[in-house]
């Protein structure tokens, strides 16, 4: 219903459209008024265009869960505001369960929280919440289902008796049934394997093209940001370190080093031979990029 | 929310209440309950009043957490000194209708609320000073001669252990899967009591599934590391008795005497 138009997936499309998503100044604070207080979020701002896919990264600890779930209202701002469409979250308290379904948010291991006794079931759980039935409950499962690649007979059968990898698809269509403008993923491959990452990245990559949603993707891995998002925030205890197109961020990648975050390899290599004084431009994140800047030297019949 | 709970109310520390044997205290719980059931008059009241006091000083508990302990107790409290100041007969201080006060029920009143109190402060004052595992190893070790009746002692207190050790985890596993469901626009607060009692199983099933997986997983790594049960099994921190658990048991043990004496007399 509420799927958006696809658009191109253009860095420079993207930066005319509005902002469906504002963080201003937002601050959280653990136990205050405790010996513990701590802030676990402090005076951060950014905000997030409409259809793009950003990416947040940042060590244990610096702040990405607490500040992932303040965008759709699980968490309340100590100070500051949190704006979805122009709109303070927190302006009308009672309505905040449809933030929840506008901002579709999903946790690390989420197939811990899967409870029905089929898939199909559990799948359904959010928008029956949302007040769905009949014949658009169906589609909204069927579709979600299909976009993660789920078979239409595993639909019938019990969580439980899923692999890892599909349980854990299980749920990210429980929440891609609510047909979200903006998904929100903390740490979606953590613990599988690679085949399994590669898969569940797909599926999220094809939420993104095909239904133009916005996503936010949470991650430790460098490489996993690199390659998919448009643009890259970078946390660093409790506040905003950096943030831009993953070329500015990994020109940048002794800051990112001295932050205690790590590079993609590819990023490495490259640094590599700079450092051996092959001329090249360390910024690259992809194989395909270092490998057009390798022959392109070789033609120059440079030194390598 | 559900992190603000406090649990296994232990206040680390080092006095001489912290060094004591869990064993010792333990005792001197006990023989506090006995003598507190024994006292009946001011002065044995007072002599309970006192040891408590002598005890709170030493192990420098702060008042205000042994009155956060209270406040669980509050109703039975009230309810009980309500029952005791309405209900026993004797001479009427006071009379309006059915209802009316004696002299002996104000002193029952009165009494009674003392003795829930002392007793509720005097044990949380043990658990206050004592981590929970070297309280399951002091009650390991008491209740060792019923090992001959083939009362299973030592899986009890393993038990007794892991379940204190798991509390914490446990809450912070509700914690987020209680966010997750919400996250998928689970209400847990609105509706009549069926509809609340359903909006549990969304947490429910999850939580048990991993209470579950963990035993699993907990026992595998117990058997991994050879663990099979207490036949045999030596400790870490082999438990001894000291000076001043003599002296404390002592005294302890000196003071209820007197308290049962003292009620010999009549007083």
């Amino acid at each position: 219903m509420r799927w958006l138009p696809p658009f191109p997936n253009n860095r420079e499309e993207t930066n005319a459209l509005k902002d469906i998503l504002q963080i201003e100044n937002l601050t959280h604070t653990y136990g205050a008024g405790t010996p513990f207080q701590r802030d676990a979020v402090k005076d951060l701002s950014f905000s997030v265009r409409e259809g793009e896919f950003l990416g947040i990264i940042g060590h244990t600890g610096s702040g990405k869960s607490t500040l992932i779930q303040h965008l759709n209202g699980l968490l309340k701002p100590t100070s500051g505001r949190i704006l979805l469409d122009g709109k303070d979250i927190w302006a009308e308290p009672k309505k905040i369960r449809d933030v929840r379904f506008r901002v579709g948010l999903v946790f690390q291991y989420p197939e811990y929280q899967l409870f029905e006794e089929t898939v199909y079931k559990d799948i359904a759980f959010g928008p029956m919440n949302m007040g769905k039935s009949g014949e658009e409950l169906d589609r909204c499962i069927r579709e979600s289902a299909k976009l993660v690649g789920l078979k239409s007979e595993t639909l019938e059968k019990s969580p439980f008796e899923l692999s890892g990898g599909q349980k854990r698809r299980v749920a990210l269509a429980g929440v891609l049934a609510m047909e979200p403008e903006v998904l929100v993923l903390d740490e979606p491959t953590a613990g599988l394997d690679p085949a399994g990452r590669e898969n569940l990245m797909a599926n999220i990559r094809d939420f993104h093209r095909n239904r133009g949603g916005t996503v936010i993707l949470v991650s430790h891995s460098m490489d996993e940001i690199a390659q998919n998002v448009d643009r890259i925030l970078v946390l660093k205890s409790a506040k905003v370190l950096m943030q831009g197109a993953p070329r500015e961020i990994f020109a940048r990648a002794d800051e990112l080093l001295s932050a205690g975050l790590d590079v993609p390899q590819i990023t490495r290599v490259a640094m590599a031979l700079k450092r051996r004084g092959v001329p090249i431009d360390p910024a690259v994140y992809t194989v395909k990029e270092l490998k057009r800047q390798l022959l392109a030297l070789r033609k120059g019949g440079a030194v390598c | 929310m559900l992190k603000d709970i406090t649990l296994g109310q232990y206040f680390p520390g080092d006095t001489p209440a912290h060094r004591l044997d869990p064993r010792t205290k333990i005792l001197l719980v006990i023989f506090y309950i006995v003598a507190l059931f024994c006292a009946k008059s001011v002065v044995t009241y007072g002599i309970m009043i006192l040891t408590l006091l002598v005890c709170v000083q030493i192990s420098k508990v702060k008042a205000g957490a042994l009155f956060r302990g209270l406040k669980p107790v509050v109703f039975i409290i009230i309810f009980t000194a309500v029952l005791n100041l309405f209900f026993t007969p004797g001479n009427y201080l006071f009379q309006w209708g059915p209802l009316h006060i004696s002299d002996a029920g104000v002193r029952m009143a009165v009494s009674m609320v003392l003795r829930i109190m002392l007793l509720i402060t005097g044990t949380f004052l043990m658990t206050y000073t004592t981590s929970p595992i070297r309280l399951t190893d002091g009650l390991e070790s008491l209740l060792n001669p019923l090992k001959r009746l083939h009362v299973p002692v030592h899986e009890l207190a393993m038990m007794m252990s892991i379940a204190l050790r798991f509390i914490p985890t446990l809450i912070e596993e509700t914690d987020k899967i209680m966010s997750a469901q919400k996250a998928r626009g689970a209400d847990f607060e609105s509706g009549n009591l069926f509809r609340k009692a359903k909006a549990l199983i969304p947490i429910l099933v999850p939580l048990f599934i991993s209470a579950f997986r963990r035993a699993d997983e907990l026992a595998v790594a117990m058997e991994c590391r050879c663990y099979h049960g207490g036949e045999g099994r030596t400790k870490l921190h082999v438990l001894k008795f000291a000076t001043r658990d003599w002296v404390a048991l002592v005294c302890g043990t000196a003071i209820m005497v007197g308290v049962i004496v003292l009620r010999q007399f009549g007083m």
